[in-house]
């Protein structure tokens, strides 16, 4: 299956597999290097985005191609993930806020339409 | 160029490695349980990543279902955890 496949697809899949890896291992890297939780959520929607979509394109490429129809079934994981991703996100996200609330922790935004910080003289300091 | 998309092959599956790698360093670092989660919901990401690559690897289609259960799987367990985190119960 793979030995009768042209050169140009091998070309093509092989450079968007290694796009795909690239942006996996940044989005990982920045799982584990930035410093903050509302940092560190930023970084998986790297990989879930653009790194599986190019791993997907160039499975739907060479299998469209080798067995000489269309193969398109990867759009399914392409659907759930893009529509799983971002309410993945904001699930995640309101509960760490929710949590960092009550636990009062430095880091947790504050409620819209407050004050930043109180200001000494009493005046409000958007 | 078969070379290539073999190198290319290995390559992505070693970037998908060390991304699980990194992501359960922060599992088992991370200081709070948001960040487990987060880790968590990577680590699902990453395996289906790596199935995708095997089934162009061995030309099969079994990958692509396994990997599509792992997707949905992964979903619904950081949702679930996710309301657990927030409000201490899953169903409200």
């Amino acid at each position: 299956m793979v030995d009768d496949a042209p050169a140009w697809l091998l070309f093509i899949v092989s450079l968007l597999l290694i796009l795909g890896g690239v942006l996996a291992l940044t989005g990982g890297v920045g799982l584990l290097r930035l410093s903050n939780f509302y940092q560190r959520t930023h970084a998986p929607s790297l990989p879930a985005t653009l790194g599986i979509g190019c791993v997907l394109i160039a499975s739907m490429l060479f299998f469209s191609v080798t067995s000489g129809r269309f193969v398109l079934h990867e759009l399914l994981i392409t659907m759930a993930v893009l529509l799983s991703a971002p309410v993945t996100a904001m699930m995640l996200n309101r509960a760490a806020i929710e949590r960092d609330r009550r636990q009062y922790r430095e880091d947790a935004p504050v409620p819209p339409g407050r004050p930043i910080k109180a200001s000494p003289t009493g005046e409000r300091n958007e | 160029m078969m070379t290539l998309f073999i190198g290319a092959q290995y390559f992505a599956l070693a970037c998908f490695a060390l991304t699980m790698l990194f992501a359960m360093i922060r599992m088992l670092k991370g200081p709070t349980a948001q960040d487990r989660v987060l880790a968590l919901d990577v680590l699902y990401l990453s395996v289906a990543l790596t199935l995708l690559v095997l089934g162009i690897r061995f030309g099969h289609d079994v990958y692509f279902e396994v990997a599509l259960l792992i997707v949905f799987v992964g979903f619904v367990s950081t949702i679930a955890t996710a309301k657990f985190l927030m409000r201490g119960e899953v169903i409200e």
